[in-house]
């Protein structure tokens, strides 16, 4: 699952990468089917996502969650996908978030528009946000019980309650 | 106002005097005029137009507790365009806080599109955004294209790009048409909808299905474009431009539209980039930004047009770039009619799609192939990625993973819809509750998009 194994890098010398990693020194840039991405341990999250908006990355375009159960060591991805209007260039961020504790920095304060999106993401496969000021489920209702992305999480493993039918025997 | 008594004598009949202007009748005339209070409240007035919205604003602890009121605005509410609510703080008239509150329609489309093959995926991504199909269709096709690696022949390139266009129009006929409606330009519903019945009937005759196609599929398109497609075309192209014009018409210079969209609902460049607003709302706001322009998919940059913008971002300016993208997606179109190439619509790779029907019938291998692809599906590298288009409404993202088997690992949609609708608290900040509905009208969400 390695996105290193793709098709070449997209853009020889990049410096807005090679500085990117320079401010965060945990951030390893890659590619993946042509796309450039940059892997950080979930602590330094908020940090590269405040560095990479100075670096004109000003919309956050897209957050959410890979369950890799039973295919990885470490099962969820949180996927940050970031837009620069003014260069019209793309960078994905990916951050591998432990079951025992999946926990990342939210980054709301970074990017406003991550709201409703780490809201999503929160309420499908459970990852919490510190930080996140309303962390409250969006899609599901209120009292939904588990997190119906995960991949344990059957298709069928909740009873609905439907109208009353006659019973076939 | 002192109306000058000396200018009623030519109408002053029954004598030889001028009347008598007395303290009543000064009064009277100042009250029909409506003048007389207009000098100290344009401050006012201003500020709960909209057309400027205080940012700052401190929460004013003396206000009375019984002037503050909570409203709910739907689930069900015929302006809300589908089941949202609107958690809506009023200080009088004017809308102090909004919370958008969805998930009404959620249907768990992402865990489905777990469950089947990435050929059958279309028929599960097709039904989110239900005005534009077609483009949800297209950017799951180019998701699964690209981990895949395949070539897309020209001619079911040209045709993605001649429906997703006709979808561009139909979905925008429907967004001015319901934006009349719920400002009370009735007309403009019905002439919107007339409209999109012509291309919603090409629709069927093409794909079988007047929403919900599946036509787009990944490898190319399900079937060539019908007999006689060019006439059904030619016709689209000649009668909505002449439609268009009774829209102008009826809105473009109508005073009552203009009052209520101009200056209404303003959001600013800066805004929209920090909550992630795009399509017709950011280029509103004056940004040129259209992925068909900067980040091109299916051959769209074989096409001239051009990127319309406003410059207020307010209701009326999204209204005008939605006409102005009408009119660049006919030119579109009737440069694909134009250069319409011959072949094949949908790839020869034979890892996608199955043996031609002739085939079938000469060789076992062959029936052994198509009956594969069918049953199994075809397998996808491992693998993810990321691909957006312009969509209707904006940004529609793709995040497609694979792991190898002949169904996604993970896809997500990045929804337009999701992400603007995140937009209509700051829209909304500090203006009259009769523009809500201008709002969430111009903002045009689809629900089904929305909760997915």
């Amino acid at each position: 699952m390695s996105g290193d194994s793709s098709p070449g890098p997209p853009a020889a010398a990049d410096e807005v990468l090679a500085s990117l990693s320079e401010a965060v020194p945990s951030a390893e840039a890659g590619h993946s089917v042509g796309d450039h991405v940059i892997r950080v341990p979930a602590e330094d999250l908020a940090r590269l996502a405040g560095a990479a908006r100075d670096h004109g990355f000003e919309m956050c375009s897209d957050i959410t969650v890979v369950d890799y159960l039973g295919k990885r060591r470490v099962r969820f991805e949180v996927v940050v996908n970031l837009l620069s209007v003014r260069h019209n260039r793309r960078l994905r961020i990916l951050v591998p978030v432990p079951e025992g504790d999946p926990e990342v920095p939210s980054l709301v304060p970074v990017y406003p528009g991550a709201n409703f999106l780490e809201r999503e993401a929160y309420d499908m496969f459970g990852i919490r946000f510190a930080g996140h000021p309303d962390l409250t489920r969006i899609l599901m209702p209120d009292d939904w019980m588990g997190h119906p992305l995960r991949r344990d999480f059957e298709v069928g493993a909740v009873p609905v309650q439907f109208k009353a039918s006659p019973r076939v025997t | 106002m002192m109306a000058e008594p000396t200018a009623t004598t030519d109408i002053w009949v029954s004598g030889t005097e001028a009347p008598e202007v007395s303290e009543w009748m000064v009064a009277g005339t100042d009250e029909g005029a409506q003048e007389m209070e207009r000098d100290e409240t344009v401050e006012r007035s201003v500020e709960q137009r909209g057309s400027r919205v205080v940012d700052d604003w401190v929460v004013d602890d003396t206000v009375d507790d019984d002037e503050r009121m909570i409203v709910n605005m739907g689930p069900q509410h015929p302006s809300t365009h589908g089941v949202l609510r609107l958690n809506i703080e009023l200080e009088g008239e004017i809308v102090r806080r909004v919370k958008p509150i969805i998930g009404y329609l959620h249907t768990g489309m992402e865990k489905t599109a777990e469950t089947l093959t990435f050929l059958q995926g279309g028929t599960n991504v097709t039904r989110m955004d239900y005005l534009a199909p077609l483009h949800n269709e297209l950017c799951y096709s180019l998701a699964t294209e690209k981990l895949l690696g395949v070539e897309i022949p020209p001619r079911a390139q040209a045709i993605r790009i001649l429906m997703t266009e006709l979808n561009r129009v139909s979905s925008h006929l429907v967004a001015t048409a319901t934006n009349g409606m719920d400002i009370g330009a009735l007309s403009m519903m019905m002439y919107g909808f007339r409209e999109r019945e012509l291309i919603l009937a090409f629709f069927e005759k093409t794909t079988g299905l007047r929403m919900n196609h599946n036509y787009i599929r990944p490898g190319g398109v399900a079937a060539d474009l019908p007999d006689g497609w060019e006439e059904d075309v030619a016709e689209i192209l000649e009668r909505i431009p002449l439609a268009m014009r009774d829209y102008e018409d009826l809105l473009k210079e109508n005073p009552i539209w203009l009052g209520r969209t101009r200056g209404v609902g303003i959001i600013t460049v800066d805004e929209c980039l920090a909550y992630g607003v795009t399509g017709p709302t950011l280029r509103a706001a004056g940004v040129p930004w259209d992925l068909r322009k900067s980040q091109p998919y299916s051959g769209i940059e074989a096409y001239e047009f051009d990127v319309v913008t406003g410059s207020r971002g307010d209701v009326y300016d999204r209204y005008r770039v939605r006409i102005g993208e009408m009119h660049q997606s006919l030119r579109i179109i009737e440069q694909v009619v134009d250069t319409m190439p011959r072949g094949d619509y949908k790839t020869a790779d034979r890892k996608v799609s199955p043996p031609p029907r002739q085939r079938i019938d000469e060789s076992m291998e062959a029936l052994i192939h198509h009956f594969k692809i069918y049953t199994e599906g075809f397998k996808v590298p491992a693998g993810e990625t990321y691909v957006a288009i312009e969509a209707p409404r904006g940004e529609l993202g793709c995040y497609l993973v694979s792991d190898g088997s002949g169904a996604p690992l993970r896809m997500h949609t990045r929804a337009p819809s999701f992400s603007n609708l995140q937009a209509l608290p700051i829209m909304m900040a500090d203006s009259l509750v009769a523009d809500t509905v201008a709002c969430i009208a111009s903002l045009d969400p689809v629900m089904g998009d929305v909760d997915r």
